[in-house]
């Protein structure tokens, strides 16, 4: 079905344009026109989908079924949630807040932060229709393992004791009390799910739209003008150095799941290595320095330098494993 | 008598926004209204909030997550 998107570019770019796809331009022209046509199809329809379904989902119902959950399962849980909950993340912070508040540990709040801007439904939707599921569900477990394990080691570590005063004494007095706000749960009809995707759909893409533009316009710079085989000749063998070199090129570079993919799918087509990719592309959507400033607010430097490292750590070690397997799957 | 309206949020887009929305359906209809901006973390934590901007009335927390409706804004300042 999708490759009617490859017609119309084709079509665009041949008959109307009037280049040949051997050239350099067009080809970029052509990698470009097709993956932004189809992407932003897919994302009207398939977030408006996806709202119609999850409209009852917030993230204060979250809190509340996290609050007093098992720590065991609670990292999980937080990482699960994290993945399918959706918030914007100039919410990271008063959502860190509710969780603390609620007595939820720091490990599994961070779990379900990690996790959030990671995996989402158009991070998934994106990595399917562009790079195959094999590789997309490689994507959100390797995704959701580095939120829960973030999580148990924040919490091994003790983190809480590195929180702002405010913030360690709203946790204590969280746990200390066991009222859990139940939230009269009311059911949605038809017509208010509509209206909740209807917004949702336009919120999103109104947000994301620039960045599938960015995106894919420097796929398409890669795809065109890289000379073919460069990447695969210098990088191709996953040299160990090139990841942690990736990861540390990738953290100061900031860009959302929605933009990245494309770039991911351009890197991966020209023979980058899969653990290189990973490591480049996870660092650019999850550690950012406006995030980092934004955490300030609640963690001391002490904590925000252990989780900045712990995430370069997990990048690179994710990096490592994938391209020493890759041969193997 | 003033309605005390406070908008919740940590200095995003939308908040400034919520609060710009609000004062001018206000001045629309000739409510008197007072408009606050509350920023601070403690603060906003104390209302439970946890999405932003969210929309207090007369310390009731009537909305929180986005920008409100025209709709909505409109049922509060009448109310």
């Amino acid at each position: 079905m999708l490759e009617i998107f490859t017609d119309f570019s084709t079509w665009l770019v041949v008959d109307i344009f009037g280049l040949s796809k051997e050239t350099k331009l067009g080809d970029a022209l052509h990698f470009f026109i097709e993956d932004t046509t189809k992407i932003f199809f897919l994302l009207l329809v398939m977030i408006y989908l996806i709202a119609l379904i999850r409209a009852s989902m917030n993230v204060e119902r979250v809190r509340d079924y996290l609050a007093g959950k098992h720590k065991g399962v609670g990292y999980i849980l937080g990482s699960s949630f994290g993945a399918i909950t959706p918030f914007c993340s100039c919410s990271s912070i008063p959502v860190f807040l509710g969780f603390t508040s609620a007595g939820i540990p720091v490990g599994i709040t961070m779990s379900f932060l990690i996790t959030s801007p990671l995996i989402n439904e158009v991070a998934v939707l994106l990595l399917l229709s562009l790079l195959g599921w094999k590789f997309t569900l490689i994507y959100v477990l390797v995704g959701m393992s580095v939120g829960i394990l973030g999580g148990v080691f924040l919490d091994a570590i003790r983190a809480e004791r590195w929180l702002q005063s405010f913030a360690a004494k709203a946790l204590e007095r969280g746990q200390n009390t066991s009222i859990v706000k139940a939230k009269n749960s009311t059911t949605l009809s038809l017509k208010e799910r509509h209206t909740f995707a209807k917004e949702e759909m336009l919120e999103i893409f109104g947000r994301v739209w620039k960045w599938v533009i960015i995106g894919v316009g420097l796929g398409s710079a890669l795809h065109g003008f890289v000379p073919d085989g460069w990447i695969q000749e210098h990088l191709g063998d996953g040299q160990w150095w090139s990841v942690p070199s990736a990861v540390l090129l990738g953290i100061p570079l900031y860009s959302n799941a929605t933009g990245v993919i494309p770039v991911m799918e351009s890197l991966i087509t020209q023979g980058l290595p899969i653990g290189t990719t990973l490591a480049f592309c996870m660092s650019t959507v999850a550690a950012s320095f406006p995030e980092f400033i934004l955490l300030k607010q609640v963690m001391q430097w002490r904590l925000l330098a252990i989780l900045f490292v712990l995430l370069l750590v997990a990048f690179t070690l994710l990096g490592w494993i994938f391209n020493f397997l890759t041969p193997f799957i | 008598m003033m309605k005390e309206i406070k908008v919740l949020g940590t200095g995003c887009a939308k908040c400034t926004k919520t609060v710009d929305v609000i004062t001018k359906i206000a001045n629309e209809l000739n409510v008197d209204v007072h408009v606050v901006k509350e920023t601070d973390l403690e603060v906003i934590m104390g209302y439970g909030v946890m999405t932003t901007p969210a929309v207090i009335i007369d310390e009731v927390n009537v909305h929180s997550g986005s920008i409100p409706s025209r709709q909505d804004i409109e049922t509060w300042l009448q109310a």
